[in-house]
């Protein structure tokens, strides 16, 4: 599933909608997640799951090819922790 | 920067202020958008959602595991984990954000 058949199921739901609103809808949920995740802050959604940003300390690193040693900076990666409830539902379906 | 925990609470009342539906509706949708994510998910669709991330589902087959205090060994059975790979705007604006440099020197 892609965004824009994201925008369309939901749009097909509330056909008192229009299109465009629901795309903006999808847009500013995805952009605040975003944005909080720019701003270091985590977010939870009970039954999804938790995104947060993790700290990737400086290391000193090898080029696998060469043997050459590199510092690699320190950087900030996001992450996602699937939620109880979804990783049996993922399960659940199978058995 | 003190780091705080955004909810559905606070994607609602974004919706709400950006979109100007009804404080319930804006709920509402909120929910509609995480549900049919999830719902996919556990389809076993892989979710793609561009300028974000993607969120696919893989098949781990049954491995001997051991239980790390007693040493003894168990089974992990077959299962579906999901995985989460932010896309490359999304990981560079976290980087951005956070003054790191990121960027090839």
């Amino acid at each position: 599933m892609i965004k824009s058949e994201l925008v369309q199921t939901i749009a097909n739901r509330n056909p008192h909608l229009f299109q465009r609103d629901v795309d903006r809808i999808v847009n500013v949920v995805l952009e605040e997640i975003s944005q909080a995740l720019i701003q270091g802050d985590r977010v939870e959604l009970r039954g999804f799951g938790a995104f947060s940003v993790k700290n990737r300390p400086a290391r000193t690193g090898r080029n696998p090819r060469t043997g050459e040693t590199v510092e690699v900076e320190e950087k900030w990666v996001p992450f996602f922790k699937a939620g109880k409830e979804l990783r049996e539902r993922l399960n659940a379906e199978k058995n | 920067m003190a780091s705080r925990t955004l909810t559905r609470a606070d994607l609602s009342e974004a919706v709400y202020r950006q979109v100007g539906l009804s404080r319930s509706e804006s709920g509402e949708l909120v929910e509609q958008v995480i549900g049919e994510i999830c719902d996919a998910i556990v389809r076993g669709e892989t979710v793609k959602l561009s300028s974000f991330a993607t969120f696919q589902v893989r098949d781990k087959n049954e491995r001997i595991g051991r239980n790390p205090k007693t040493g003894e060994e168990v089974p992990i059975l077959p299962r579906r984990v999901m995985t989460f790979k932010a896309s490359n705007v999304l990981k560079q604006r976290i980087l951005d954000g956070h003054g790191a440099g990121g960027k090839k020197s």
